[in-house]
């Protein structure tokens, strides 16, 4: 039984470690942000003397003309354009790129698995994107994300796609339907489980992403929610309490999404990993 | 799979390559042309309106100025260090929460969440930790008679301090491939080591090492990958700085592109590009040739 008790005493030490390596980072966005400026300022971990959370959740929110509510805003349809176009785009190709084999389609997949590795060229894809008249807006920021995280989607609805029998296509073409009518009406129903997962990661990716709307998305009117946390840095300089304020609002939404959904995060992220 | 003119037909109607076009649109807009066009614009100066070809003066301006060669530097030591801590710390933690404990669903939970937080926030949460008089980390160190360094106001010292919370924030990917790694392991080979009369070392030196080398591999892989690119956290935490001792080629692009040296940026961009493929591509065969049969 020595072993057993060496056993217990290991796991308790990991478990401390992890709670305090893990867990004091977000306790301390969390008192911070219920602190008076002066207070957050020690930036230690002394329980605030009056909760001014609600205080300060209110003051960031109105913060330079209520700059915070336009950018969940901006960031609600990124995300959800982003992924609805992500969706319909990457399970399409991914169909044709598993069921045929082609020398087209292994270009096809080389080319699709080189956006997993090689860096996005920055200033050239503005380049682009002003010459279809996109840059600074929206919709060209939404383009960017769905080229950006193609890659992935596809990596993935391609293995799931993988462990669906074709003799279930067949029998869809005996009945007559085929191309767009087999793929909406057959297919594309029993993509559900992973279509959940890249739904569910790619929503804590994009609305996450600060580097990619940090160049193709400038502007006051266009910020996106990271946006914010960075432009604060600079105006808040001595007011952490507000800065970790917008840290704790900005955290919530993938917190939660973790919560109901962090068995398929997790299952998703690692398929996702081991595939490429 | 073969190719008779009738099967290729049907394929054609079932499976029509037409499919391609939506996602191709996006992607060969956004990714490959940019991609393709930047090898150019690399070798012009460039204002967006107008260029002037000026052969290999950008790469000759990177490989001269003496804070754009740090830059080269500081992003192989980033992806290096952050690669070999995650797979070490990974390799652990997987192996630990593999064995029969209690806590292993709230351990692992506790160690994935920061990889699903903002990468901004938990820059400037960091920032705060580590401050060199108020920071928790130094007061921690305090506590044991210990007088912790200026981690990010050091400039021998930053680079590390920002590796270490991109380990902190990554580790949890590593983790889980781990754990998925060490679990695929088949049971026999435990069993078979019991009946040598092999302890938990020998299982930990002679199986899971040798038997989870494809998610090594993977972890390897990701994180060098990830970090010759990471630009979000080091804006968030120093910005490049002191001086230019935290700046990597990622962040050396934004500046370049803040500063209106677009031809200077994309060849950032072009070297970039040039270091993943020659450190990826050789290192992925490299890898693949080592793995043992299972």
């Amino acid at each position: 039984m020595r072993r057993n008790k060496w056993m217990i005493l290991l796991e308790a030490i990991v478990l401390i470690v992890c709670v305090v390596v893990f867990c004091i980072p977000f306790y301390f966005i969390l008192l911070t942000a219920m602190k008076t400026a002066p207070d957050a300022a020690l930036m230690n971990l002394q329980w605030p003397k009056q909760n001014m959370l609600w205080e300060n959740i209110k003051e960031v929110f109105g913060a330079r003309n209520y700059m915070l509510v336009r950018a969940f805003w901006n960031s609600t349809l990124l995300t959800v354009f982003s992924l609805l176009i992500l969706v319909v785009v990457s399970s399409m190709a991914a169909f044709v790129l598993q069921r045929r084999t082609h020398r087209f389609t292994s270009l096809a997949m080389l080319l699709v698995m080189a956006g997993l590795i090689i860096p996005p060229a920055v200033v050239p894809t503005i380049w682009v994107l002003e010459g279809i008249g996109l840059f600074k807006t929206l919709m060209g920021m939404i383009s960017v994300e769905v080229a950006i995280h193609f890659s992935f989607c596809v990596l993935l609805y391609k293995a799931f796609i993988g462990g669906i029998p074709r003799e279930i296509d067949e029998a869809a073409v005996m009945d007559g339907v085929g191309g767009l009518g087999l793929f909406y009406r057959v297919i594309f129903p029993l993509l559900k489980p992973v279509t959940a997962t890249i739904v569910v990661i790619e929503a804590v990716f994009i609305f996450n992403d600060f580097t990619h709307p940090l160049y193709f998305l400038p502007g006051a009117k266009n910020v996106t929610v990271q946006l914010t946390l960075y432009n604060f840095t600079s105006q808040y300089v001595s007011q952490w309490n507000l800065l970790f304020a917008n840290a704790l609002l900005i955290t919530l939404p993938p917190l939660i999404l973790f919560l109901f959904f962090s068995k398929k995060i997790v299952a998703g992220m690692t398929a996702g990993a081991v595939k490429g | 799979m073969s190719g008779g003119k009738k099967v290729t037909k049907v394929f054609k109607r079932v499976y029509p390559f037409y499919f391609l076009i939506p996602a191709g649109i996006f992607y060969i807009l956004l990714f490959l042309v940019p991609t393709a066009v930047s090898f150019f614009f690399s070798l012009t100066r460039w204002s967006l309106m107008d260029w002037s070809f000026i052969g290999l003066d950008n790469f000759v301006t990177f490989f001269k100025e003496p804070w754009l060669y740090t830059g080269l530097q500081n992003t192989m030591i980033f992806a290096i260090l952050t690669s070999g801590l995650k797979v070490v710390f990974g390799l652990l933690l997987g192996v630990f929460l593999c064995s029969r404990i209690k806590s292993g669903e709230f351990i692992k939970s506790l160690v994935f969440f920061p990889v699903l937080v903002s990468t901004i926030a938990v820059g400037i949460t960091f920032e705060n930790l580590m401050h060199p008089s108020n920071g928790i980390i130094n007061g921690f160190l305090a506590w044991f008679g210990l007088k912790g360094p200026n981690w990010l106001g050091d400039p021998d010292l930053a680079l590390v301090s920002v590796a270490l919370v991109d380990v902190w924030k990554g580790i949890g990917i590593a983790t889980v491939i781990f754990i998925a790694g060490i679990k695929s392991i088949p049971e026999e080979y435990s069993e078979a080591l019991q009946i040598d009369g092999g302890n938990a070392w020998h299982k930990f030196w002679n199986i899971i090492i040798p038997l989870s080398r494809p998610a090594m591999n993977t972890v390897i892989m990701l994180s060098l990958i990830g970090g010759l690119k990471t630009f979000d956290l080091i804006w968030a935490m120093t910005k490049g700085g002191p001086g230019f001792s935290t700046d990597t080629i990622a962040s050396i692009i934004f500046k370049q592109y803040q500063a209106g040296f677009y031809g200077l940026s994309t060849a950032g961009n072009v070297i970039l590009f040039l270091i993943v493929i020659l450190i990826v591509m050789p290192l992925m065969k490299l890898l693949t040739r080592n793995e043992v049969e299972m």
